[in-house]
């Protein structure tokens, strides 16, 4: 299989540009759950026993639990039996060559901005495309290869490096992690995996574009990152979604393990549909990403951009097990109209002299909820752990708001621990000072937003960070005056 | 052309300004000095569009436009240019990103492309060099950790970049050391023509010096109580406020 190659570039201009439902034929299984639905899904991936066994255990575990409410945003129930669990883009025969991606999908990518074939020569970065839950698409694999990196759809990895993906599923984020990682991992459907070999530096930025196309499904995918000793990859996904009345369930499930001297550096841009401005419709993204810093000086860093969905609910944390070992959270989180989201991150300080650094940046507009939430745990062993932890807000209008609410629990007394918070009001001043400059208020508007957010921003590859403060800018339009 | 007739502006339901006239022809500079409190910021912001000032009567024409009808970019756009008593600082904002942007807006409204990125970076390091500011000011944030002097360098940098025709320089030249004064004042002489209007806010004749007014005018509870020529400094130094208020008081009990 020759796949197609592709950037992944602008991904959105004005409004919110990725609203397009492209008419793919596509395979959906009935709404609802069961042990079957799980069987289902299984045997439609010609899955191993052990995955199903893995599969049926995570949904038996699931049934006994209920869905959490502490977090602070306000939904409906969500019906879990009016849900369809599967949703592929018809199978096609396997691709020989670009041309023979499905057009309709072509085109889809195109719209998005992500060109199929012209770039390749051009760009650096490495695609896995996946529609509705369902890798269409890895980019570079050969050239991958060669430097040993595998990086391919989750269901390949588990045809064809069954062992890696046994070794490593599930050991961080175990199946009865938290209500939607159950979920998860009962019926995920696909998801990325990568593999980078001891002593290898990832030769080009490894990415994931997420797209849910079709309607009333979920999407549960799962990305599996394993580095090696002394690698390293740095890792970009991207996410959008059709505009549509009602409200999707977007549950995932990402694990990244760094062995000794290795670093991982995991960017997302969030984009999901965010609703309409009185909160109909758009996606619930309720996802768990974790990473385990395995050994002695390894790193691992989480950047996010989120300016999507309708409400987020996400923490990506890092369990800092080697010695030394370094874990980071970059984030940027937007709320404008009705847009809920709670998320901040977990580090967890095991090893020693381990060190964590988080900064969040949440900027609440119109009737946005922006809510930080932050767990700094050292453990009893961790001798010499330092955090570090800057979380500002920036409220734009005065129907907006924004919660900060951290967590430290310091089990051993050598520990550093130390929270800076701060709240304000894009200022009159500042505004009166660019619009006396000829600057106007919404262009002022953005620029402040950016440079507010410019120390998350330095951590994104520069492609992605051109991208985010634009997405920005979009989704600040109309929020003020 | 500046003609400000009878104006009144309130800020929090305060009245400021009391009756305000004051006319400035192209080329001229006037100062415009006074006690604290007087009003003269309350000034130099009506005139650029601070939303949080009320202008309760009068009127401003500038060269024909009812200048109080336009939002403070569209001023900008017009050629008022505030150079701010206390300048805003813009956290994670590149000062030359910023300067390149407002420069842009301003080329925007008139039609312009937006300037060549190399032409831009030179225009802005000559001058920077007029005002003798570090080139590691370029991409620092603009007016953060920035000195006082610093703070008005930059002012004075973003003016000289923008062109103004109406030019209001609101107390630049206090904190500054006697070679700050000096620079700064002669980044406002280079940029003195037979076109642009300037409208000088000091407390001390010592600016003066450097940049000799046509008019001098003295505010006092928000009227101009005093006009006069470039000597007015030099007797508002020697004698402080104390007789125009004695007598502006005693008007006041006959007003
Ligand atoms: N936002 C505001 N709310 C209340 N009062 C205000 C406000 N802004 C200005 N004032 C008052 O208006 C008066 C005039 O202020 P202004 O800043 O114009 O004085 P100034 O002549 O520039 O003084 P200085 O020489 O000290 O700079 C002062 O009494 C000030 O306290
Ligand atoms: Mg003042």
């Amino acid at each position: 299989m020759t796949p197609p190659s592709n950037e992944v570039t602008e991904l959105a201009e004005r409004e919110y540009q990725h609203g397009f439902v492209t008419d793919i034929e596509t395979e959906v299984i009935p709404k609802g759950l069961d042990e079957d639905v799980v069987r289902l899904i299984s045997s439609k991936k010609n899955e191993p026993e052990w995955l199903l066994e893995w599969r049926l255990a995570a949904y038996r575990h699931w049934v006994t639990m209920s869905e959490p409410t502490w977090q602070k945003a306000h939904y409906p129930s969500i019906d879990f039996q009016d849900i369809a669990y599967w949703a592929a883009p018809k199978p096609k025969p396997k691709l020989n060559s670009l041309d023979e991606v499905d057009p309709e999908l072509r085109e889809m990518f195109d719209k998005l901005g992500i060109s199929l074939a012209e770039q390749e020569r051009l760009s650096n970065v490495a695609v896995d495309a996946i529609v509705d839950s369902v890798s269409v698409a890895t980019t570079f694999k050969a050239k991958l290869a060669e430097a040993g990196v595998i990086f391919c759809s989750f269901s390949e990895a588990v045809a064809e490096h069954p062992d890696l993906v046994r070794a490593n599923l599930g050991s961080v984020v175990p199946v009865r992690d938290n209500y939607y990682a159950a979920l998860n991992s009962a019926v995920f459907s696909d998801g990325s995996f990568c593999y980078i070999p001891a002593g290898v530096r990832c030769p080009m930025e490894l990415s994931t574009y997420f797209r849910i196309n079709s309607a009333q499904t979920g999407q549960f995918e799962r990305t599996l990152i394993v580095a090696e000793e002394g690698s390293y990859v740095s890792y970009l996904e991207g996410c959008t979604a059709p505009m549509r009345d009602e409200n999707q369930l977007h549950a995932a499930v990402v694990e990244l393990v760094a062995h000794t001297d290795a670093q991982i550096k995991y960017a997302t841009v969030q984009n999901w549909y965010p609703g309409d401005a009185e909160g109909r419709g758009g996606i619930y993204n309720f996802v768990t990403k974790r990473g385990k810093c395995a050994g002695d000086r390894s790193k691992i860093s989480w950047t996010q951009v989120e300016t999507g969905s309708a409400i987020t609910w996400k923490y990506p944390s890092v369990v800092l097990q080697g010695d030394d070992s370094v874990g980071e959270f970059y984030s940027v989180a937007l709320t404008a109209g009705r847009q809920q989201a709670d998320t901040g991150t977990k580090m967890i300080h095991i090893g020693k002299n381990t060190s964590s650094t988080i900064v969040s940046k949440g900027i609440s507009a119109a009737h946005g909820q922006n809510t930080y939430r932050g767990q700094v745990k050292v453990l009893r062993s961790a001798q010499g752990a330092r955090n570090f932890t800057q979380c500002d807000s920036l409220l734009i209008g005065s129907d907006c708001g924004a919660h900060t609410v951290p967590y430290i629990e310091v089990k051993n007394a050598s520990a550093q621990v130390e929270h800076e918070a701060s709240t304000s009001k894009i200022g009159e001043d500042q505004m009166f000072y660019c619009r006396q400059r000829g600057i106007s208020e919404e262009d002022a508007t953005s620029m402040i937003v950016n440079g507010f957010c410019r120390e998350v921003f330095n951590e994104l590859p520069m492609e992605f960070a051109v991208e985010a403060q634009r997405l920005l800018s979009v989704s600040l339009e109309g929020s003020v005056g | 052309m500046l003609h400000i007739e009878n104006l009144h502006a309130s800020t929090a339901g305060t009245e400021i300004l009391r009756g305000v006239n004051l006319d400035i022809a192209p080329g001229e500079v006037h100062a415009i000095m006074g006690p604290n409190g007087s009003g003269k910021s309350t000034l130099a912001h009506v005139l650029s569009g601070r939303p949080d000032y009320e202008v309760t009567a009068g009127s401003v024409t500038y060269n024909g436009v009812d200048l109080l009808a336009l939002a403070p970019e569209e001023r900008a756009a017009a050629g008022v240019f505030l150079a701010f008593q206390y300048p805003v600082e813009i956290p994670g904002v590149g000062n030359l990103y910023f300067l390149r942007t407002a420069v842009n807006s301003i080329r925007a409204t008139k039609g312009l492309d937006p300037i060549a990125v190399t032409t831009f970076i030179k225009m802005a390091d000559k001058a920077m060099d007029a005002v003798e500011m570090d080139k590691s000011m370029k991409n620092r944030s603009v007016n953060e950790g920035f000195s006082g002097g610093e703070k008005k360098r930059n002012e004075i940098l973003q003016m000289t970049m923008l062109e103004p025709t109406l030019a209001i320089l609101d107390e630049t030249d206090s904190g500054l050391d006697i070679d700050a004064l000096r620079i700064v004042a002669n980044g406002v002489n280079a940029l003195r023509s037979p076109e642009r209007s300037m409208l000088v806010i000091t407390h001390y004749q010592r600016l003066l010096d450097y940049i000799v007014p046509d008019k001098i005018h003295v505010l006092a509870a928000g009227r101009i109580v005093r006009s006069g020529g470039k000597e007015l400094a030099l007797e508002l130094e020697a004698s402080g406020y104390a007789d125009i208020e004695a007598e502006l008081a005693s008007k006041g009990a006959t007003a």
